[in-house]
């Protein structure tokens, strides 16, 4: 029974998107705020990421868009006086601010019950010491090990387990951050420093190694009244050693006898009881010697995570969901299995399928950085897949990263799955001499019957279900027998081989599934349905209405929404929102919406965000073949990001009907030639550019435009090697190296704007009335590509006539590209003047950020404009856009308030990795804050993105040439708040000059008190450091950055940047209830409506 | 390379097919031995344990589909062994791999062969699974041995040595499992004391702590087809004496049994009428009443003379039918390892492990019996408790292998009932 002495609950959801702690937050915060809502309870969310589906306004009663730090949650609590708060939602964030404030006494003092698992459970379960006594206790194996608070201790536990290699794990952590593995004294030496500096208590863990053991996981869901029940059992292809966010991951567990398996499930409930997870989901990590069979418990964690989210999408059992009703007081068999809607919830789910997932890395975007696989999670993004064997499961998953799959040592794998894999190794070289019995076909169309054609066909025939069968793509099949797709897919059609359709329904067919969840796979016999075939025939004849020859114009009834795939950065979270903005705005307009992603961590592949969910590659013969059977009206491709734009004119010209702006308006945008003549047309002003194929070319080009210059490869996305050269040999150098790269592709030179400010516009427009939804103001000067750079929204600097201006290019580029959808503008302002610098008529990142901005979603209304409705129809709340709407020309909404963006970056887990903001996109996430002002709202950001600003304290100041003039009146502001500045030479000696006092900085080898010092010593809370990119003396600026980074201190890299943060302190330091969190349902002042219900 | 191409070849060359009584055929290859079967298609939705499935007797006349998708991956191991023998008719698998394993002492198509078991694999076995749930468990007949076919295209579109329609008569013409005795068919052939063999780690601490006692009680077990790891899970403290499922209960009380257990077993319960008199003898029924409560030995009588019994699966729709209740057949049964149980005088829900296709009818029960244990799937009774006398017995099966351990403690329900009878003998109460 659910509790009833409980009526507000508090959800912490997981903040900014970090390797170690993606989305998959999100999608569990999600679910566990609609069932809490459904059983009655008042929810009070806080999260400072905008972009989840958890923070839409009409999800909890109270949301708050602020920093998850203990001042900011403590002042929520004050204000909300929650009964309860829910800590195992999101990820170790939560758990961590929920022990602090524990510790702080905040929850105490408001009389805030823990629910979900208590501070003592979290503590045993987190704290090294106190987890292996509890395991000791239950008489459970642990690897030999130690704990030590200094480096002293940590010699002493290694000397006492005696062997290296040794692994070193912080406490209280996410993604093993600070961890590592030490192969001798040095490295051990280093990796306990690092790890003393990441843990939040100051501990390390130090064990013998368990590299190359076998590693397996069980996810376990409890109620209060001790029922307990395995949701799912994985197993990691990669041994202990490689992280399992790094790992290649497969469910259910593969390779134990049931003996073996159920020994592993009794012992995983027994932690849980022991550790005292009274109700909840925890996962219970393995180790299993592959010789000997010795197995030992590796770790817990007391929530909902990473592993969870993979569970439940490869079961169809919402571990989140229940969690959260089973911490209100429910038990597991009061609660039903939505997916069959008939039985309980009190059951382990049978799979008659196998799943595999596999990591996306994105090491190309950090050079210098370590890319083999270790015990710290490197990975940025992960895509699962489902097949009725491992291997069609392991090529569907490894054809979903879009990208090689990298880093995973086979040889290391166990043997069974190295077969697996040699098995798809050998059938792929066989098949690539099989050329002329694919390619051979003779007298045969598509939709013919294959039965008794000639014996050629019949080879093929074989020969070809069996690739299928096998698990390869078209593609690939194409690829080994040096044809080309379409080819392979003529004849696969021709020859009537076409994929079956499983259901992911937590039975193994046993019940029948409400809730229709999908996945393809080819089937290794021709089934003789005899009675039935027949019957599904005629079935498919009387249902079939021909898509082919629908009206354009008629308004869609089913839907398909091509999801984003893997994260990967410049490719996340956004884009998954918009996706499920789009399904719900089409659900609430009574269209049937066909979900298709291949990412489990997502709000879009939960199973009741659509009407049908399939959980597949994004690839064209995949859609295509799920479109065929679904026989969708329309597809939107603009939402996914790049993924499925790619797919977009393929799809198109294969009888597809892409809704909304047209794949071939979306192609001319990034057509150069087309795109200058338009914005001449617009007038608007372009930087001068050309095209270079040689290195000659560049260098006349680049001293006719004059520097700096701002050059990329022409094949570019997400700003991919992409870089500001300000001098002759440097862009020697780089050309040199791109040519090598690219095979001589060309090279795209353009002018750079210095010092000019960089706006960010997303627009919606159904080609007749076009919305500006709001305009960015990059807090950073152009050059930090706009995924990176911080920004505010309404812009600060910008005259009316320029915003004005701004509309206008909006409104003039979204007619003349067609636009119906989305579309993302970029522009640069420089001394009144606006430049185009691209238009994208698409979703950007920035479109849940500024639809939680001005209160209105902007895919919504996307989406219903792809689907013919009309802009100037939809109810709007905005009063802005009420105003403007008479007027048919556009409206730009501008809130009351202000609200800030910052990118959140993940260098401290590539050591190494030079962290300066360029044109290539770095950041895997963002925060948004809300204040009074523009410097308030930024000021909240910076605690957001987990770098807060101090008050007080040391400075150092150390920035480039250019900068010199500007920085002393920002110094003698921070001299007057009382800061004390630390400052290297030059930046001293322009200080002293303007009369601010500064202490001086040697250079590093120079001597002391230098920078590094000073950061190690805790002397400084506050680093500025500006530099040019491309010039050399910087290398100490380097290792600052690297020092800062590893110590958490922040450091602020542009001169803007610092001028709104001093401007913030400015403000904070005179009204001191400039912080106060206001939800977000009264930002402003009015109830939202017009949301698309979740 | 070559060991794969020519793997696939052969397997082009070992077409088998199951064709079910209603007309649908499953094509797929033949593994394990070479022979054709007859059998009833029933599905078991567990994901691990293909071995225990295997040696389960309870499986005798059933072709058993495994939804699970890949089998065979750790071989086989003379520990997990369930029975002397394979009983079943059948294996309908989607994907048959080669174990890896060091550890394991053979592969599974070795073991079909060995046991003479045919198999088929490359089944569609969601479609199958999709069927059986939508038309019910179905008669059907597996051809493997004769079906080699000299070409490939013969091994789609026919020149079987068997045409379908033939096979497909053959099952229709086949008289199924109800009202079939198949305990006679799997039961021991004379009675045998029960060692525990010294591979059962798990037990051997438990097994001497009981040790230390004086005299370890007596169990008598019936054996209608009984798994290995109840007859471990009682010998672990007690002794135990299997007997043939015919053996008249005098012989078996001459035996001054401790406790008597009804075994698990195939087929169908309303079929073994011998066991239901000797069941209704070792409770002292004599004749059926709808209150049943007329048993001589119930209320008044002495407690030495009420022996404790416990039955598993078939032993409880014995232990049933014997007190009156009826039995009857389930659409397609329950197989599987994730089936929620909910004990009712707990209220806490055991995962359990099942195999079954007939269940005791709810409605039937007699006044003498409770229902202790409800599955929260369908609702069906998977527990039975006499309210006098000191019997009970479960539908699923506590001894797991294949399976959860959830349910173990009803060993020590059995156990302790067992101790009390034994010291009321000794007592003379």
């Amino acid at each position: 029974m659910k509790r009833t002495d409980i009526r507000k609950i508090l959800i912490i959801g997981s903040g900014p998107i970090v390797i170690g702690q993606g989305c998959e937050f999100d999608y569990s915060g999600c679910q566990a705020v609609k069932a809490l809502r459904r059983a009655g309870y008042q929810i009070v969310l806080v999260n400072s990421n905008p972009a989840t589906v958890m923070t839409d306004p009409d999800m909890a009663e109270a949301t708050y868009i602020e920093p998850l730090t203990v001042d900011s949650v403590a002042a929520i609590i004050r204000r909300e006086r929650p009964d309860a708060l829910l800590p195992t939602l999101g990820g170790q964030t939560a758990l961590n601010l929920a022990m602090e404030l524990t510790r702080a006494g905040v929850l105490d003092t408001c009389g805030v019950e823990m629910i979900g698992a208590n501070a003592d459970a979290i503590a045993r379960a987190e704290d090294r010491t106190l987890f292996k006594a509890a395991m000791a206790e239950l008489g459970l194996d642990m690897p030999r090990s130690g704990s030590a608070r200094s480096l002293e201790e940590a010699r002493t536990v290694a000397r006492a387990i005696g062997t290296w290699p040794l692994i070193i794990r912080p406490g209280f952590t996410l993604g093993g951050t600070g961890g590592g593995i030490a192969h001798d004294t040095d490295e051990f030496r280093a990796i306990v420093a690092r790890g003393l500096e990441a843990s939040l208590n100051r501990e390390v863990l130090i064990e013998e190694s368990l590299i190359g053991w076998k590693e397996f996981e069980m996810e376990v869901m409890r109620d209060r009244a001790g029922n307990a029940v395995i949701v799912c059992s994985i197993e990691n292809l990669d041994p202990m050693g490689v992280h399992t966010g790094d790992s290649i991951t497969v469910a259910p567990i593969q390779t134990l006898s049931d003996r073996a398996y159920q020994a592993m499930r009794d012992d995983s409930i027994r932690v849980l009881e022991a550790i005292g997870i009274a109700t909840g989901g925890s996962n219970v990590q393995w180790a299993v010697h592959p010789q000997t069979g010795r197995r030992v418990v590796i770790e817990m964690n007391p929530r909902v995570s990473r592993s969870s989210a993979l569970a439940s999408k490869a079961t169809g059992f919402p571990i989140a969901k229940i969690a959260a009703l089973l911490a209100v007081g429910c038990t597991l068999d009061e609660l039903k299995n939505d997916i069959t809607g008939t039985t309980p919830a009190c059951f382990e789910p049978a799979l008659d399928y196998v799943v595999v997932k596999v990591p996306r890395f994105a090491f190309e975007k950090f050079p210098g950085a370590d890319t083999r696989l270790g015990t710290q999670m490197k990975s940025v993004g992960e895509a699962m897949a489902i097949g009725r064997t491992f291997k069609q499961a392991y090529l569907k998953a490894v054809r979903s990263l879009e990208a090689p799959l990298a880093g995973h040592d086979v040889a290391s794998f166990d043997p069974w799955f190295k077969a697996q894999l040699d098995e798809i190794e050998a059938f792929r070289k066989f098949l690539a001499g099989q050329k002329d019995v694919l390619t051979g076909l003779t007298g045969l169309r598509n939709g013919d019957n294959p039965v008794n054609p000639v014996l050629k066909n019949e080879q093929a025939y074989l020969l070809l279900r069996q690739a299928k069968v096998f698990g390869f793509s078209d593609r690939e099949i194409a690829e080994a027998i040096g044809t080309d797709e379409i080819s392979v897919r003529n004849n696969r059609m021709a020859l009537g081989i076409r994929p079956e359709f499983g259901e992911v329904d937590t039975c193994a067919g046993e019940f029948a599934a409400r809730t229709p969840y999908y996945y393809s796979y080819y089937s290794t016999s021709d089934v003789g349905l005899q009675a039935s075939d027949r019957e599904a025939a005629e079935d498919r004849k009387e249902k079939s209405h021909p898509s082919e020859v629908f009206s354009p114009k008629s308004s869609p009834r089913k839907v398909m929404i091509l999801g984003g795939g893997p994260n990967r950065i410049g490719q996340g979270i956004e884009f998954d929102w918009c996706c499920c903005h789009a399904a719900f705005a089409l659900r609430q307009m009574g269209i049937e919406v066909v979900m298709v992603n291949s990412n489990p961590e997502t709000v879009s592949t939960d199973y009741d965000t659509s009407d049908k969910l399939y959980f597949e590659p994004l690839t064209f013969e995949d859609v295509m073949e799920i479109y065929a059977r679904e026989r969708c009206d329309g597809a939107i491709v603009q939402f996914g990001g790049q993924t499925p734009l790619n797919l977009a004119e393929r799809l198109e010209a294969a009888g597809v009907r892409i809704l909304g702006t047209s794949p071939a308006d979306i192609a001319r945008a990034e057509d150069r030639d087309f795109f200058r003549a338009l914005v001449s047309e617009t007038g608007v002003k372009q930087p001068p550019s050309g095209i270079a194929r040689t290195v000659d070319d560049a260098i006349r080009i680049a001293a006719d435009i004059g520097y700096p210059v701002l050059v990329r490869p022409s094949f570019v996305l997400g700003g991919r090697g992409m870089a500001i050269v300000y001098r002759e040999d440097r862009l020697r150098a780089y050309v040199d190296e791109a040519v090598k790269i690219s095979g001589g592709r060309a090279i795209l030179i353009d002018k750079f704007l210095t010092r000019a400010i960089e706006l960010d516009v997303d627009c919606v427009s159904d080609g007749e009335t076009t919305v500006v939804g709001a305009i960015l103001e990059h807090i950073e000067a152009a050059g930090c590509h706009s995924g990176d750079a911080a920004a505010v929204t309404p812009p600060v600097s910008l005259a009316q006539e320029t915003i004005d201006e701004v509309a206008r290019i909006a409104r003039a580029f979204a007619e003349k590209l067609q636009v119906v959808g989305l579309m993302n503008i970029q522009l640069a302002v420089k001394d009144g003047d606006v430049w185009m610098i691209e238009v994208n008529p698409r979703a950007s990142r920035t479109v849940p950020f500024v639809s939680k901005a001005v209160g209105w979603s902007l895919a919504a209304a996307a989406t219903r404009a792809m689907a013919g409705e009309r802009l100037k129809d939809l109810e709007l709340q905005t009063s802005d856009f009420q105003k403007n709407r008479k007027s048919e020309v556009g409206s730009l909404m501008s809130p009351p308030y202000y609200c800030a963006k910052e990118a959140v970056f993940p260098f401290v887990k590539f050591p190494g990795a030079d962290i300066t903001l360029t044109p290539e996109m770095k950041s895997t996430g963002e925060v948004m804050a809300f204040g009074r002002d523009a410097a308030t709202a930024y000021f909240k950001s910076q605690a957001a993105a987990g770098s807060p600003l101090p008050r007080a304290g040391g400075l150092i100041l150390s920035v480039r040439d250019a900068d010199k003039a500007a920085v002393t009146a920002l110094a003698k502001r921070l001299a007057a708040l009382g800061f004390e500045i630390w400052a290297t030479r030059g930046t001293s000696t322009a200080l002293w000059r303007a009369g601010v006092e500064a202490n001086a900085l040697y250079k590093i080898p120079l001597g002391s008190p230098n920078a590094l010092d000073l950061i190690r010593r805790g002397k400084v809370r506050w680093i500025v450091n500006t530099r040019d990119d491309g010039e050399e003396a910087a290398h100490d600026s380097a290792r600052i950055r690297a020092a800062a980074v590893a110590a958490g201190v922040p450091v602020t890299t542009t001169l803007a940047a610092l001028a709104e943060g001093v401007a913030g302190i400015e403000t904070i330091r005179t009204q001191g209830d400039a912080l106060n969190p206001r939800p977000l349902q009264s930002q402003s002042g009015q109830p939202v409506k017009g949301w698309p219900a979740g | 390379m070559n060991g794969l191409i020519e793997k696939w070849a052969a397997e082009r060359a070992r077409a088998a097919f199951l064709a079910l009584d209603d007309g649908t055929v499953f094509r797929g290859v033949a593994c394990g031995a070479a022979k054709d079967a007859l059998g009833e298609v029933v599905f078991n939705t567990g994901m691990c344990g293909y071995q225990e499935i295997l040696t389960d007797p309870s499986y005798a006349g059933q072709f058993v589909t495994l939804t699970t998708a890949e089998v065979g991956n750790y071989g086989i191991n003379g520990a997990d062994t369930e029975s002397r023998a394979l009983f079943l008719s059948g294996l309908v698998i989607g994907d048959l791999t080669e174990p890896r394993d060091g550890r394991s002492e053979m592969s599974l198509d070795a073991y079909l062969k060995a046991n003479g078991v045919p198999g088929i694999y490359g089944v569609d076995t969601r479609a199958l699974t999709l069927h059986i749930r939508a038309h019910g468990n179905r008669k059907a007949y597996l051809c493997t041995g004769r079906a080699t076919c000299p070409q490939a295209a013969a091994a789609r579109w026919g020149q079987r040595a068997l045409p379908e329609e033939e096979a497909v008569a053959k099952a229709r013409a086949w008289e199924g499992l109800d009202g079939q005795d198949y305990a006679a068919k799997v039961t021991c052939k004379a009675a045998y004391e029960f060692g525990l063999p010294p591979s059962d780690f798990g037990q051997q601490k438990q097994k001497s702590e009981d040790r230390s006692r004086k005299s370890p009680p007596h169990i008598v077990c019936y054996d209608f087809g009984v798994k290995t790891n109840i007859l471990r899970s009682l010998a672990a403290w007690a002794r135990v004496t299997v007997v043939p499922a015919q053996t008249p209960a005098e012989e078996v009380l001459a035996m001054t049994p401790d406790g008597v257990f009804l075994s698990n077993g195939p087929a169908d319960p309303a079929a073994v009428t011998y066991a239901v008199e000797n069941i209704q003898k070792l409770l002292g029924i004599k004749k059926l009443t709808r209150r049943c409560g007329d048993a001589e030995k119930g209320g008044s009588a002495p407690l030495r003379e009420k022996i404790p019994i416990m039955g598993i699966c078939l032993g409880h729709q014995l232990l049933a039918r014997a007190c009156g209740a009826q039995t009857a057949r389930l659409k397609f049964g329950h197989h599987g390892c994730n089936h929620p149980v909910k004990n009712l005088a707990t209220g806490r829900v055991e995962i359990t492990s099942q195999n079954h296709n007939f269940a005791v009818v709810a409605d039937s029960l007699p006044d003498c019996l409770e229902a202790t244990h409800l599955n929260l799937n369908d609702g069906s009774i998977e527990g039975l408790r006499h309210k006098t006398l000191p019997a009970f017995s479960v539908q699923y099966h506590p001894e797991s292998c294949p399976g959860p351990h959830d349910s173990k403690y009803l060993f020590d329900e059995f156990k302790n009932a067992v101790r009390n009878f034994q010291a009321a003998r000794l007592l003379g109460f």
